[in-house]
């Protein structure tokens, strides 16, 4: 069986048999936590005992992600495996740009956040010209105005509004 | 008569009108951006929906269901890629269409394939409402339960060569359902002592994380692409005077359409297939499909889109969604307090009617605004991936983050994301994680309602609708392995047919030039070395 890490049937090879040995070793700690994790009641019937759904749900875990892993006739990971599982990590540079958006909203208040966030990301990504940047500060302007001011969308406002004058304050704390 | 009058009646109001509009328009334009589609377009507006009427957020969310496949199939015949997975089948026949020059009548033929298909599908259920009104009430606590199991067993089944991995994903999402108190004992289940985990994960947040954040991601890390447009000039009504002429494809790929629609966990993809198979079989030029094919066109594009007006009926009539975008439908119900079952067709028969109606006059609407405006539509496929990316992850921000408030949320949501994102990059299966989560849910409330009564084994299944849904659940199981067993013995044979001597021999050399070359072949031979003799040849 060769490395190659594209399968005939157009399914990516490299990075599966890691996967499941990871889901597989999970599942297995879920089962082994199980009793920790739940109880068992007395004189309650076996189907309705607060146990019964958990054990479903990690024992199928483990079983068919053991099985699947069988399937898979391999027993080491490739360095085609360690390639794609460095491709997943670098999504999380993705997922830390979320949470910093989710962590300054509550602080600078949406719009501003939304305003400054937008053309960041789309600097990051390597557009560099004007035109981008300006359809990212207008699309930035469109979803606020569409969700906090139109629909009302539940997004609470920023702590630094608090330092605006009276009459701006609660505008900017209903609408942005 | 009353009835479709009391369900006009709910419908004429402004905000159900602009629901409309935005739903329909909204959803063309989702699903002709390849990258986005309705999944994602669903996830995100989902929590603003919370706060408007049950009618008006749903006619919104099903606008975007029912409208975006009209929408997927403009990239799908003009650049050969799909703005909708269950697009993939009309580019076989859409873009040879368009690389001989027939870019304009494979999209008329598509409008029309798509608005017979829709309309066929909401005018039969329509029609057959009243059946299912006289059926549902027979269902209870067990036969839910079993028709909730038989959906979570076609939805591992219907992912061929990956069924292992789906039904560990199904586990997966049951598992995840279980995750806080415990609603009957208050007793805490895998909250590993955290307070955040209390109340459990919530399914917005998963569902946003699975399929909204991670498509960010995954567009976020892709390259742009060149997209070059095909010029589209003059009318597109010709679609129907040549969809007139395959009465027959039409019709029996709507009706595959409305019945694979109903049942749970089938949907779009084996509806197209078996509709595609069927038209293949039955014309008189089968060598044309997947060449540009007319025929083929319209089985695939007449069968996708009749499949959300049925897909709606397991949702209204059980309560059990049959796939991802309804089992998201569902969350808008239960926040309005609107417990979709056989209550709901005994007691508001008039709702369901309406959001029938709703999506009939969507059709319309739909084609409507694609016969006026599809040369301006097109433009949108040039949008570039990463950007959109971007767009997508601040979407995503009003759509966790307006839940609750609460950060953990998205901080749940983002750890979702980078996991599908690695389903994705994968190719395995994300929709199991989201029916396990739903449908466990509901088995688990109605086997312990089910059981109370149940003393034997047997009582389980006494009931007819019980007996043949436990029919079913054996057939599909039976079927499967019967699948499974033939798939190993020509696996077997294959093998045994192409493995020959020259083949073992080279393994042969590949495991002697392996232990020759690593560090524990070289030990092995150094230690055999001191039992043979030393040369004595003086070199």
């Amino acid at each position: 069986m060769s490395d190659d890490p594209q399968e005939s049937n157009g399914h990516r090879r490299a990075g599966q048999f890691l996967f499941a040995v990871g889901f597989t070793a999970i599942a297995i700690l879920l089962v082994a936590l199980l009793g920790d994790q739940t109880v068992w009641k007395a004189k309650v019937k076996f189907f309705a005992q607060p146990r019964f759904w958990p054990a479903v749900g990690v024992i199928g875990m483990a079983v068919f992600g053991a099985l699947h892993l069988k399937t898979l006739h391999r027993n080491r990971i490739s360095r085609y495996d360690l390639r794609e599982a460095r491709i997943w990590f670098e999504s999380v540079e993705y997922a830390l740009w979320f949470l910093v958006y989710v962590w300054v909203v509550p602080i600078v208040g949406y719009l501003p956040t939304t305003l400054i966030f937008a053309p960041l990301l789309t600097w990051r990504l390597g557009y560099r010209s004007r035109k981008m940047l300006w359809i990212s500060v207008v699309f930035s302007l469109f979803v606020v105005v569409l969700f906090k001011s139109m629909l009302q969308v539940k997004i609470p406002g920023g702590l630094i509004y608090e330092y605006l004058p009276a009459g701006l304050r609660s505008l900017f704390i209903l609408n942005f | 008569m009353d009835l479709i009058l009391s369900s006009l009646d709910i419908l004429a109001r402004w905000d159900v009108v602009l629901a409309l509009l935005v739903g329909s328009v909204g959803g063309v334009v989702i699903g002709a951006i390849p990258g986005v589609g309705p999944a994602v377009a669903i996830a995100i507006l989902l929590p603003a929906t919370f706060s408007m009427d049950p009618i008006v957020g749903l006619t919104v969310l099903l606008g975007i269901y029912g409208s975006s496949m009209y929408g997927g199939s403009i990239p799908a015949i003009l650049i050969n890629t799909p703005g909708t997975a269950v697009n993939a089948l009309t580019t076989y026949d859409g873009y040879p269409m368009t690389t001989r020059g027939e870019a304009r009548r494979a999209i008329s033929l598509a409008y029309s394939s798509s608005f017979f298909g829709g309309i066929f599908s909401v005018i039969c259920l329509i029609l057959f409402a009243p059946v299912l009104a006289k059926i549902a009430p027979m269902f209870g606590s067990r036969e839910i339960f079993l028709a909730a199991l038989l959906g979570i067993i076609l939805v591992i089944t219907a992912h061929r060569g990956q069924t292992l991995i789906a039904a560990a994903l199904a586990c997966f999402g049951i598992w995840l359902n279980t995750i806080g108190l415990e609603p009957v004992k208050y007793t805490k289940r895998f909250t590993f002592d955290q307070s955040w985990l209390s109340s459990g994960v919530n399914l917005i947040v998963v569902v946003l994380g699975l399929f909204a954040l991670s498509q960010a991601f995954i567009l976020l890390q892709s390259e742009d692409e060149k997209v070059r447009l095909t010029k589209l000039r003059g009318s597109f009504f010709q679609g129907f005077r040549e969809l007139a002429r395959h009465p027959r494809v039409a019709g029996v790929s709507a009706t595959f359409g409305v019945v694979m629609g109903m049942v749970p966990g089938v949907g779009e993809f084996t509806a197209q297939f078996m509709s595609y198979s069927y038209a293949q079989k039955s014309s008189k030029r089968p060598e044309d499909f997947g060449h540009g094919s007319s025929e083929g066109l319209i089985a695939a594009e007449t069968a996708n889109n009749a499949v959300p007006a049925a897909a709606m009926v397991p949702l209204l009539a059980l309560g059990i969604p049959g796939e991802a975008l309804t089992a998201m439908m569902l969350s808008v119900f239960y926040v309005h307090n609107v417990i979709p079952g056989p209550g709901l067709f005994q007691n508001q028969m008039d709702f369901v009617v309406a959001l029938y109606i709703a999506l009939l006059i969507l059709n319309v609407l739909v084609l409507v605004f694609l016969l006026m405006a599809t040369n301006q539509l097109i433009k949108v496929v040039k949008i570039p991936n990463r950007f959109l990316g971007m767009c997508i992850l601040v979407l995503s921000f009003v759509g966790v983050y307006s839940l609750r408030n609460s950060a953990t949320d998205c901080a749940l949501a983002a750890g979702f994301g980078v996991l599908g994102f690695v389903l994705k990059r994968l190719s395995l299966p994300i929709v199991p994680i989201i029916l396990g989560m739903v449908l466990g849910g509901i088995m688990e409330v109605k086997l312990r309602a089910a059981m109370a009564r149940v003393k034997t084994p047997y009582d389980f299944i006494d009931r007819p609708i019980a007996m043949i849904l436990f029919l079913m659940i054996f057939l599909v199981l039976t079927l499967h392995m019967l699948r499974v067993w033939k798939n190993h013995k020509r696996k077997k044979t294959n093998q045994w047919s192409t493995s020959h001597a020259s083949t073992s021999f080279a393994n042969n050399l590949y495991r002697r030039r392996n232990s020759l070359l690593t560090a524990r072949g070289k030990r092995v031979r150094a230690k055999r070395s001191t039992f043979s003799r030393q040369s004595t040849d003086k070199n």
